[in-house]
Parts: structure tokens; C-alpha cells; sequence
């Protein structure tokens, strides 16, 4: 119970952070207009389906969860090592869309726009990272048998905080690469 | 019929090891103990105030004559900047945060915080915040924006020294351990009250260090971002704040404020609840209107976070803008005030003991309304106008840091030292401290008013010789000195009484909340019994059953 409220306490924290830096990057982003020229280095498509597969992990992990109060211990690390693997898997999407840019030279000091999209986008990725250990060190003692009776409640504490990185993700996925396009049709 | 609740043996052993004066150093570094961790934050803020009270005679000296040059503009920029981010951040904060962590686990029957390793974390990663920010010095020129770092001053091109680097790192790491520390006492208030502690029976400082560690949570981020933007503008060239290229100005003030005024309410919620207990205790009464000194906790809480503009208003926001933040501004007074008259009807009819804490706490009353009527005329626009940037707003956040903070503080260090030491203060040297430091204080801030009212700007290294500036400024030099000279009878203090002072017993105060129940210092293991708690006074109830509080009615217990 102490370890759920504690992490509950700490995404509200952290979601008024994510909120700063939003703040901040729709104050530049959208109120001097968009760089058409920035905007189209970014791949809808391509990170759309890596956005996919990070949500699909938030399913995979609520799967764990669900082996985990059954005391299925066989599928509870089945759907772990899933959710890790999502993860990783979004971290080198992330990558490739940064080398990507970084080759086109879109950098942090390109302008405000490009400042406040690798702070945010940066940020987030930092906090999938974190997260990914979390999962790593839970499935870690998962196979050492840490988690063979249901009480625990350090799997559903890792939970709140993986699904918070999801749902910080849908949003900034929205502001900052799905809105820009509609903005700019106007 | 009254029985003892007995506290259950922790599933896994308490950590740590015993507090006992004997063990070494190496025990109090791993130490993950609540009362070792509190003591710790307290001696970081005791040295914190010594280095940022010697900064603040450099500037004194300097100030002292006009068209003075014993310091140049670059170190005066520096000392400034140094002066204030050191005493909010590693002064006031730790202390708070050492008196909470100290005393929450005490006054709830609780034998340990919830998480004891966090704790430990987050005291010692606010203490190398604090390294990390004094070793700028070596690397190259300390901070030099002033303490809230205004764009686009702190941008390389105006500050190209690494000190804003250090000040952006320094405060990013104590400001994590900060929101540590406030999440694992919001957490320890919830889930480890002794059983039948209702919420309704909490001390009224734990309600203030509930509502606190939620302005924490709260307020914290929004600097951690402004630091993280900063560090990105000047470290990869970065355009958040850069008003050459695209950024804004305005936005590092949103930022900062959108911290900075919780961060007041934040150094002071934990005070107002120090002399809550203080002035209940010495006046032996109950707090006069229990659910109006919590209620208006809750109220300054709230409104602390829509009043952030009034630190703006120079800024040409409009009137619009101006009028919100003017009327919420003037609100907040409010919840203020019912608090000050809530201590003033404890106090009345009470048979009043001054001691040198209640001597602190009454002047509290004193010297923080003084700093509020300040403060409120900066809520009214044209007169913030006039004002901002000169000696007034000195004088002001000098009245409610050191007049409201650091008074209440102090009041609760001579009120709990026997507890935590086991040793009673000196009460005559405790006098002479007070009133040395009281008048040394006031000569020093009231004549910054003036100052301020016939127009002399803050952070400027020196001043012309106009009239009343050089007297003005020589006076509030001296009482600065004053002040300096009570520093020193107050470390003689400690030392008097940490080598030969008097054995405390373990309720030297006939006090009224569970901490005094153990024995003085309180061991490893705080309790093994508790009585049960009927009322916010439990230990008052259990000493003086006659007249307990568990035998009144709602009406009469809370004073409503």
C-alpha cells in the first residue's frame, strides 16, 4: 500500500514536470507557427507504429499484472519480458528519429522549435528508460521467485509509474506531431 | 475504559543503529535512522547559515559607507546571488525539512519514516546539491544573476563563468531530494499513525507538514524543468530563454515563480506549525480554533499557487492579469491573518511562561505581521510599481524569511534541543541571544524600508552620498554586525550545552504531543507502548487526567 501511494505521489509530481515542459513547447511551437521545413523531418507514420507498440506494452504489463494476482508466475514473466522488449524497442525507434534529424541537421540549437522538441521528446525518452530498469530489476526477481506469492505490491507500484510514461507519451505524440498538421492546414 | 495500544514489532528489524553520542562518524554517515537523519539536515542548515551570514557581512561591509569600493561589482553580483539561493535553499529548506523528518514519526506513535532509505537519499543528495553549488567558487566565479537567476541574465553571453551551471545542477539535486522528502512524510502521516490516531487528533504541526509536503510536490517541478531549460540553453545552445534568438524572458519568470511564491509558503507552513505547538504548550492551553489554524493551512496552500504574478508586475502583463493577481494576492493575507489571531486567543488568558522559545514565537507574531503588511502593499499594482527592486522588497522578504521563518525555527530548536540532545539550553545566554539578535535584526531590515521608500535599488555594489542613504546604510550595517555578534553567543549556547549542560528530563515542558512521552534523546526504537489518543493532546490527557481533553465536548476540545 505505502509503496502504490508513494509512487501515485511521485507521477502527480512528475506530471506537473512534463506539464512545465509542454507548457514550453507550445508556447514557441505553435504561437510563432511551425517551421514547415522541421516539422516535415518528422515521420508521422514511423513513429506512429513505434507509439503503437509503447502502448501495447501498457497491455502487456496489465497482462503481468493479472498473472501475478493469479499466481501464474510462468506467465507473469512471459509478459514482462514482453513489456521489456516493447520498451526497448520504442528507445531504438527513438534513436533512429534522433539520427535521423541529427543527419538532416535539425539540432537542439536550430531554433525554438527544435529546442523544445528534443527537450520534451528527450525527457520522455530518459523517463522510459528509468522505467525499463524498474521492469529489468522486477523481472530480474521475478525468476529469482520474489514474486511467487500474489500479496506483493512492488508490481503494481512499477505499474502506475509504466503506464504514467504511456499516457505522457499519448500526448506529447498528439502535440507534437499529429496537432502541428492540423494547425498548419488552417 | 483506557488501555495502552501496543505498537507491533516491525515485520523486518528497524534500521540503523542506536543514536548514542559514542559511536563515530561513519555510523551517522550510513545512518538511516528518522531522528540522526533530521539532525543532520539541521547541522547542514546551521552551517549553511553560518557561510551565508558571513557572505551577507561582506555585502554589509560594503555597504556600510557610500561610493565604497572594498568589494568590485563582479564579487558584490556574486555574494548577492550567493547569499540568497543559500540561505532558501540550504538554509531554510533543510531546517524544515530536519524538523519534520525529525518529529512527524514521533508525534504520530511511529517508530521510523515509511521509507527510510529514501530519506537518507534525499538528505544526501540536497547536501552535495549544496557542495556542488559552493564549488563553483573554484571552478571559475560563482552564480551571479541573483537568486532568481532572471533571463536573460543568466544566458552565456551574459554570464559565461560556469557559476549558473553549478547553481542549475546544485538546486536540480536538492530539489529531487526535496520532493523525496515531502512524498515519504505525506506517505509516513497516512499509513503510519499509531492505531486510533484520527486525523482529527494530529498535532497541528504535523497538518502543516501534510499540507507542505504537497506544495512540495507541487511546487518543486516547476523549478526542476526551468533548471533542466536553463542547463539545456546554455550547455547545447539551446533557445528557451534566449530572448536573442527566438526565446523568452518572461517564460524563466513564469517558471520560477510558479515555484518560488510556494516555495515562501513552503519555508513557513512548517514554522507556523513549530509556534502552533510552541505557543499551545507554554501558554498551557489548547490551540485556540483547531480547524481554522488547519483550514487556513489548507487555504494558503491553495491560493500559494495563483498569486505567482505579483513577483511580475513590472512586467507590463496588462491590467487584466494585474487586477487577478492583485486580488488574489490581497486574499491570501487572509488565511494569514485568522492564523495570527488563532495564536493571539491561545495566548489570551493563558498563564504564559516566557521562555527564550516563547520568547522567539511571540516576536514572531510581531516581526511576520510586520512582513505581511508589507507584503500586502506590494499586492496593490501602483505601489509594486514604485517599489520593486528597491531596498523595500529587502526589508520585506527579510521581515517574513528571517521575522517568520527563521523565528519560528528558532522557537522550536530551544523548544525540542532537550529532546533531541537530552540536554536543556541556557536560559539566561538564551535571552541574550534573542534579544541580541531581535534588535540587531530590526535595526538592520526596518531601515531598509526607508531605503527602499526614498529609492534605492537592490543589487547595485554601491550609492551615491544622497541624503539619509549614508546614515540609513550604516545603520542597518551595524545591526547586521549585531546579529553577527548573536551568532556567536548562539553557537556558545550549543556548545555550553552540548558539553555541560543541565540533563534534561523527558517532559521538561509538561508538553502535550507523543514525542515527549520517550525518553530523552529518544532511542533506536521511538515507543513499545502508546496510550490511546482521544484528542490532539494525548499526552496532556494521559499526565493530567482531571482535566484531559478526552472528557470534554467537540465544541470545548477544538475551541469552536
Amino acid at each position: 500500500m505505502e509503496s502504490k501511494l508513494m509512487m501515485k505521489l511521485v507521477v502527480g509530481s512528475e506530471a506537473i514536470f512534463f506539464l512545465a515542459l509542454m507548457m514550453g513547447f507550445v508556447y514557441f511551437a505553435y504561437f510563432p507557427g511551425f517551421d514547415p521545413k522541421s516539422l516535415a523531418l518528422l515521420d508521422l507514420t514511423k513513429t506512429g507504429a513505434f507509439t503503437v507498440l509503447l502502448l501495447a506494452s501498457s497491455f502487456t504489463f496489465w497482462r503481468a499484472e493479472i498473472s501475478h494476482r493469479n499466481g501464474q508466475i510462468g506467465s507473469l514473466k512471459g509478459w514482462l519480458a514482453a513489456t521489456v522488449g516493447l520498451g526497448v524497442i520504442f528507445l531504438f525507434g527513438q534513436g533512429m528519429e534522433y539520427n535521423h534529424l541529427l543527419v538532416n541537421q535539425l539540432v537542439v540549437s536550430k531554433g525554438t522549435f527544435a529546442t523544445g522538441f528534443f527537450t520534451l521528446t528527450g525527457f520522455h525518452g530518459l523517463h522510459v528508460f528509468i522505467g525499463l530498469i524498474m521492469l529489468a530489476v522486477v523481472l530480474y526477481l521475478t525468476f529469482l521467485g520474489d514474486f511467487d506469492r500474489p500479496q506483493s505490491s512492488v508490481i503494481s507500484a512499477v505499474g502506475i509509474y509504466w503506464h504514467f510514461v504511456d499516457i505522457v507519451w499519448v500526448i506529447v505524440f498528439t502535440l507534437v506531431y499529429i496537432l502541428p498538421h492540423v494547425v498548419n492546414m488552417k | 475504559m483506557i488501555t495502552d495500544v501496543t505498537i507491533p514489532e516491525p515485520q523486518a528489524p528497524l534500521p540503523g543503529a542506536g543514536v548514542n553520542s559514542s559511536q563515530g562518524l561513519l555510523q551517522w554517515i550510513s545512518s538511516v535512522d528518522h531522528k540522526q537523519i533530521g539532525i543532520l539536515y539541521l547541522l547542514m542548515s546551521l552551517f549553511y547559515l553560518l557561510v551565508g551570514g558571513a557572505l551577507a557581512l561582506l555585502m554589509r561591509v560594503q555597504l556600510m559607507a557610500p561610493e565604497n569600493q572594498f568589494l568590485g561589482p563582479e564579487a558584490y553580483n556574486q555574494l548577492f546571488t550567493m547569499h540568497g539561493t543559500t540561505m532558501i535553499f540550504f538554509v531554510l529548506t533543510p531546517a524544515i525539512l530536519g524538523f519534520s523528518v525529525y518529529l512527524t514519526p514521533l508525534m504520530i506513535g511511529a517508530n521510523e519514516m515509511a521509507f527510510p532509505r529514501l530519506n537518507a537519499f534525499s538528505f544526501w543528495i540536497a547536501f552535495f546539491g549544496g557542495l556542488l553549488l559552493y564549488f563553483s567558487f573554484l571552478a571559475g566565479g560563482a552564480p551571479n544573476a541573483g537568486w532568481f537567476n532572471y533571463a536573460p541574465l543568466n544566458q552565456m553571453q551574459y554570464s559565461s563563468q560556469p557559476g549558473i551551471d553549478y547553481y542549475c545542477i546544485g538546486l536540480l539535486l536538492a530539489g529531487i531530494g526535496t520532493v523525496g522528502t515531502g512524498a515519504n512524510l505525506i506517505v509516513t502521516i497516512i499509513s503510519l499513525r499509531s492505531h486510533g490516531f484520527k486525523y482529527r487528533y494530529l498535532p497541528i504541526f504535523v497538518w502543516m507538514v501534510f499540507i507542505n509536503g504537497f506544495l512540495i510536490l507541487a511546487a518543486f517541478p516547476s523549478l526542476n524543468a526551468a533548471l533542466v531549460m536553463l542547463l539545456i540553453d546554455r550547455q547545447l545552445d539551446g533557445h528557451f530563454f534566449n530572448t536573442a534568438s527566438g526565446g523568452s524572458a518572461l517564460l524563466w519568470q513564469h517558471l520560477f515563480w510558479l515555484f518560488g511564491h510556494p516555495e515562501v509558503y513552503i519555508v513557513v507552513l512548517p514554522p507556523f506549525g513549530i509556534i502552533s505547538e510552541v505557543i499551545q504548550v507554554y501558554s498551557r492551553k489548547p490551540i485556540f480554533g483547531y480547524p481554522f489554524v488547519v483550514g487556513s493551512g489548507f487555504a494558503i496552500a491553495l491560493l500559494a499557487f495563483g498569486v505567482w504574478v505579483h513577483h511580475m508586475f513590472a512586467t507590463g502583463m496588462g491590467n487584466t492579469m494585474n487586477s487577478f493577481f492583485a486580488a488574489s494576492s490581497m486574499l491570501i493575507g487572509i488565511p494569514t491573518g485568522v492564523k495570527i489571531f488563532n495564536w493571539l486567543g491561545t495566548m489570551w488568558g493563558g498563564s504564559i511562561r516566557f521562555t527564550t522559545a516563547m520568547l522567539f514565537a511571540t516576536s514572531f507574531l510581531v516581526e511576520f505581521t510586520i512582513g505581511g503588511l508589507s507584503g500586502i502593499s506590494f499586492a496593490i499594482v501602483p505601489i509594486d510599481w514604485q517599489l520593486t527592486d528597491t531596498y523595500y522588497v529587502v526589508a520585506h522578504l527579510h521581515y517574513v524569511f528571517l521575522g517568520g521563518s527563521l523565528f519560528g525555527l528558532l522557537s522550536g530548536l530551544f523548544y525540542w534541543f532537550p529532546k533531541m540532545t537530552g540536554r536543556m539550553l541556557n536560559e539566561k545566554l538564551g535571552r541574550w541571544f534573542f534579544w541580541l539578535f531581535v534588535i540587531g535584526f530590526n535595526l538592520t531590515f526596518f531601515m531598509q524600508h526607508i531605503l527602499g521608500v526614498i529609492g534605492m535599488p537592490r543589487r547595485v555594489y554601491t550609492f551615491p552620498n544622497l541624503p539619509g542613504f549614508g546614515l540609513l546604510n550604516l545603520i542597518s550595517s551595524l545591526g547586521a554586525f549585531l546579529m553577527g555578534v548573536s551568532m556567536l553567543v548562539f553557537l556558545y549556547l550549543l556548545y555550553e550545552a552540548l558539553r555541560r549542560g543541565k540533563r534534561a528530563s523527558d517532559n521538561p515542558w509538561d508538553g502535550y504531543t507523543f514525542e515527549w512521552l520517550t525518553t530523552s534523546p529518544p532511542q533506536l526504537k521511538n515507543f513499545d507502548t502508546l496510550p490511546p489518543v482521544f484528542s490532539f493532546r494525548p499526552l496532556h490527557d494521559l499526565n493530567h487526567p482531571e482535566i484531559g481533553d478526552h472528557k470534554k465536548s467537540t465544541d470545548d476540545k477544538y475551541g469552536t
